[in-house]
């Protein structure tokens, strides 16, 4: 697939388009990583299509230099899918928020992930309705005072990596918008999934959110909170990796690592089949607050939509042959008046 | 099969030029099933026909009442009809709901057949029925015959392996037998239809004697002696096919797609009564055929607005309230300027109204049922057979002008039949789609850079290299194709997409006007109404009256000579299954005053209702 691909550079997936986000979002570095992960990525610009709903998130396609759709609210994975199962050769992207993927457009995405179309869906959490000026979202946590729950939000928020592998999807994880290595980690890890592959990034909204995720992101808490989710590896973290995160029938539950020994630790595998380990992990907070786990919870092989979808019509081909209109106006039996 | 024929010389059949024959039961009993059969048996035999299926929307409603009778009409002829028929010549009642849903339809002097086993205490009250009218002598009117059909399919099944309750199953065949034997149809198809559909099974063996006992009943009961023939129809010379508006629906949209020589994508739910074109195309995979069961109305629509991108010819099927949920998305694709096919296959509503019977109410909300200035084209199927042609048609717009195109159907069409002339494949149009391969300006791709004459944009899909480019809902400026805010810019880009619709106005071929083209009576009719009006017209032209028709399939934008066609007459009657929508259309557009003729009762006109009306206006005029 890398061969016949000329070298890209960052340059190369940048429009002209202005770009529009408030200044300080953190939606700019994540297009920053994307746009360097699309050069490093080895796949023709030409076949990557960008697909989006409605959302600050959701203007992401007019600034990346591939093909791409802004549709309408919550839509996007449905027209993706169209995209995608009309031409599975495309690499298709879809950018979204939790107000698009969550609230108006849930649907789509649970079906999205349960068929495992070759989607990769990029999630930005901000835990608030950032376009329409600041109402609480189906992330905000309850008790959230915003313009529409003046008294606080009486409304229990999703957890959308829990979603996710509710829906079963195939591939789950889970970075920050301001750690951009991990973030293209990630990509790399969802482009190398054949199938739909379910990326929350945690996206600090500085006008009307600001400081959410700062239990991750502030220099005094960070170490204490972020838990990485290394391949191979035991689940450790702190900042000298004295924590660790132990799997049982209690589900998942930090411990300190001196008091239970390393053995005890809980060893990642995201290749794990049982959807209920990643699902047990991803309990181990319900927003961004204590310790979260990051990385990829999930990555799993099954069959992927597109490819069954061409198959069908190939073992159809292969017996009937292709299709004839002539024959299929006389397929109900005909008489003739002479 | 063998059928008797020890039994001595019986007179030959009666000749008669055209009989409606209506299936009439419970919605277990098969009707739908032994009307189709006896239908495909007509047309392989050659008669011209037409057929009205009619059924609740419930999958078993309480057996034996009313609201769970299923009946099946085919109007069959050797010469070349137009509509179903009005009235049953013949009704076959399998219960005694059947009789009374029924018998107020049947003219007296018609032929009633009833299954007397089913004319029992229980089902009788069930009906609503004091006493059993094959006895009371209330029938007096009609030509009663009866048979024990359940009785009678029992002891044929003995030996076929099939037992118990499940041997009432087959006695849609005896009625169809009996029926064959009556109308002199051949038993050939059904019987080949049998063995394919169950083979060598004990349900296909015990079909296939029950068909053959009710042959064999007709023909060795004195009561039955009488049988009737329907010679062939002399229709055009060909090949012909016995269509439903759906399969020919599904078979006018392969055929589209190969004309544009596009992959051929369906984005849908399952909505009645639009089910049956979804699942005729998943069954044409060896086509190319994508087949996408969405979850929902809205990502039907969806996963086609995203094929369409990617260069498929993109479709989605659904019903009124479908389309109510569609219609975000149908703005999207508008705006987009991506081709795109929306088939609304009409029902009663509003709501989920009566989600089986007929209803053209859907026109104004086809034509308007967007947000923002949006106009699409809207096409309608007049007949079965006509689907085939207008999805071609509908595939030729929507990718010449690249924008979607809603057709409307309706319940009658999808489930009624019509022998089809099978057309000449090589003899169809085609209309080559040419996607964008390089760029349209000096050193861009301008993804809003229209055509001249079409005002189409260049359709450059995903793969290409160096056309990469955005499209989305918010408005573009003017040939880029880039977000703009400016005023003056959507003014231009709002009126350019109309410019782009009203220019079809002049790419369509001119309207037929049929009967007494100078009439001062002009019928005009959209859609299903086709053979009711047709029939209407042709039969007080024939007692002497002078009137036109004609039958729009354009209707957004209308045809350029419409206004010609109904200039200068003293009355324009537009028949319409709804309250008088495309009355109002044709007021605002052209000013004229026009007689509604409506009705919404679920159920097609009758040619009886349009003549009568005729009849009625001439009265007007000449007095």
């Amino acid at each position: 697939m890398t061969i016949d691909v000329k070298q890209y550079t960052r340059a190369d997936f940048q429009t002209p388009q202005e770009v529009r986000w408030c200044p300080g979002c953190g939606d700019y570095t994540i297009l920053a990583s994307v746009q360097n992960f699309l050069a490093e990525m080895g796949v023709a610009r030409e076949k990557h299509v960008f697909v989006s709903g409605i959302g600050c998130s959701s203007r992401f396609p007019y600034y990346v230099d591939t093909y791409g759709i802004h549709g309408i609210h919550g839509r996007a994975p449905a027209i993706a899918s169209g995209v995608a199962a009309a031409n599975p050769e495309l690499t298709v992207w879809v950018i979204t928020g939790d107000g698009d993927a969550l609230s108006i457009g849930g649907n789509h995405l649970i079906h999205a992930l349960r068929r495992n179309v070759n989607l990769k869906i990029l999630l930005f959490n901000n835990q608030i309705y950032g376009l329409t000026k600041g109402q609480y979202s189906p992330t905000s946590e309850q008790g959230k005072r915003t313009k529409t729950s003046p008294m606080g939000s009486i409304d229990y928020p999703f957890n959308p990596v829990t979603l996710a592998l509710g829906a079963e999807a195939t591939f789950v994880a889970r970075t920050l918008d301001m750690d951009r290595k991990h973030t293209e980690e990630i990509l790399r890890a969802a482009a190398d999934h054949r199938g739909s592959a379910f990326i929350e990034i945690y996206q600090n909204c500085n006008v009307f959110n600001d400081k959410a995720f700062q239990e991750l992101t502030g220099r005094e808490t960070r170490d204490e909170n972020r838990i990485y989710l290394r391949e191979g590896e035991p689940i450790v973290f702190g900042p000298n990796d004295e924590y660790g995160v132990q799997l049982g029938e209690f589900g998942a539950r930090v411990v300190e690592v001196a008091k239970v020994g390393l053995d005890a630790i809980q060893v990642h595998n995201s290749k794990t089949p049982c959807p209920g380990v990643p699902f047990a992990l991803s309990r181990l907070s319900h927003g961004p607050h204590g310790p979260t786990p990051l990385g990829i919870f999930r990555d799993v092989p099954r069959p992927v939509y597109e490819d069954l979808m061409v198959g069908q019509i190939e073992d159809a081909q292969a017996k009937k042959g292709t299709g004839d209109l002539a024959d299929l106006l006389r397929s109900a039996g005909t008489w003739t008046v002479e | 099969m063998s059928q008797d024929t020890e039994t001595e010389a019986r007179p030959a059949p009666e000749k008669i030029d055209r009989v409606v024959i209506r299936f009439a039961g419970d919605s277990g009993d098969g009707m739908q099933l032994a009307g189709t059969q006896f239908t495909a048996s007509s047309a392989m035999f050659g008669n011209d026909l037409a057929t009205l299926p009619n059924f609740p929307s419930e999958i078993r409603a309480p057996a034996g009442t009313i609201a769970g009778v299923s009946s099946f009409q085919v109007h069959i002829a050797d010469w070349d009809i137009l509509t179903p028929g009005d009235n049953p010549d013949c009704l076959i009642a399998m219960n005694p709901a059947a009789l009374k849903a029924n018998i107020d339809e049947c003219e007296p002097g018609a032929l009633i057949i009833a299954n007397s086993d089913a004319f029992d205490e229980r089902n009788l009250a069930k009906a609503g029925y004091d006493s059993n009218p094959i006895e009371d002598g209330s029938l007096r009117s009609y030509h009663v015959l009866t048979a024990p059909m359940e009785e009678l399919t029992k002891e044929a099944l003995v030996g076929t392996g099939v037992k118990g309750r499940a041997v009432l199953r087959s006695k849609n065949f005896f009625a169809l037998g009996l029926m064959s034997w009556m109308y002199s149809r051949p038993l050939d198809s059904i019987v080949d239809w049998i063995d394919t559909k169950f083979g060598d099974s004990p349900v296909g063996a015990a079909n296939k004697a029950a068909l053959s006992a009710g042959w064999n009943y007709g023909n060795t009961m004195e009561e039955f002696h009488h049988t009737f023939e329907v010679a062939p129809a002399a229709l055009p010379k060909g090949e012909y096919t016995n269509v439903t508006g759906n399969v020919a629906m599904a078979w006018g949209l392969i055929a589209g797609a190969r004309a544009a020589n596009l992959p051929l994508f369906l984005g849908s739910y399952p909505i009645t009564p639009a089910t049956s074109i979804l699942e005729e195309l998943a069954k044409q995979k060896h086509f190319g055929v994508k087949t996408f069961q969405a979850e929902d109305e809205i990502a039907g629509v969806g996963t086609a607005v995203g094929a369409a991108f990617a260069g498929s010819l993109a479709v989605t099927t659904t019903s009124g309230p479908g389309l109510a949920l569609k219609s975000e998305t149908i703005s999207l694709a508008f705006m987009l300027e991506l081709p795109l096919i929306v088939i609304d296959v009409q029902r009663a509503g509003p709501s989920t109204g009566m989600p089986t019977k007929v209803e053209q109410s859907d026109l104004l909300f086809a034509m308007y049922g967007r947000h923002g200035e949006a106009p699409v084209p809207v096409l309608a199927v007049a007949t079965p057979a006509d689907a085939f042609s207008t999805m071609m048609e509908a595939a030729r717009i929507a990718t010449k002008y690249m924008t979607p195109v809603i057709v409307l159907s309706d319940g009658y069409i999808a489930n009624s039949s019509e022998p089809w002339m099978i057309p000449d494949v090589a003899s169809l149009p085609s209309f080559p789609v040419e996607f964008a391969g390089k760029f349209n300006s000096e050193d861009e791709f301008l993804p809003y850079k229209r055509d001249p004459v079409t005002l189409a944009r260049p359709w450059a899909i995903p793969g290409t290299p160096g056309l990469e480019h955005r499209i989305g809902g918010l408005e573009k400026q003017d040939l880029t194709g880039a977000v703009s805010y400016d005023g003056e810019n959507h003014q231009i880009m709002t009126d350019l997409r109309a410019a782009k619709i009203e220019a079809i106005r002049n790419d369509m071929p001119p309207i037929t006007v049929h009967g007494d083209k100078d009439s001062k009576i002009l019928v005009l009719g959209w859609g299903s109404t086709f053979g009711a009006i047709r029939a209407g017209v042709l039969a007080a032209r024939q007692s002497g009256r002078s009137v036109a028709h004609a039958q729009i399939r354009h209707l957004n934008p209308l045809p350029p000579d419409l206004r010609e066609v109904i200039e200068g007459r003293e009355v324009i009657l537009v028949p319409e299954l709804n309250s008088g929508q495309f009355s109002r259309i044709l007021r605002a557009e052209y000013l004229v005053e026009t007689v509604p003729f409506t009705k919404v009762k679920g159920e097609p006109f009758k040619s009886g209702e349009i003549e009568a009306k005729l009849s009625e206006i001439c009265r007007e005029i000449n007095s």
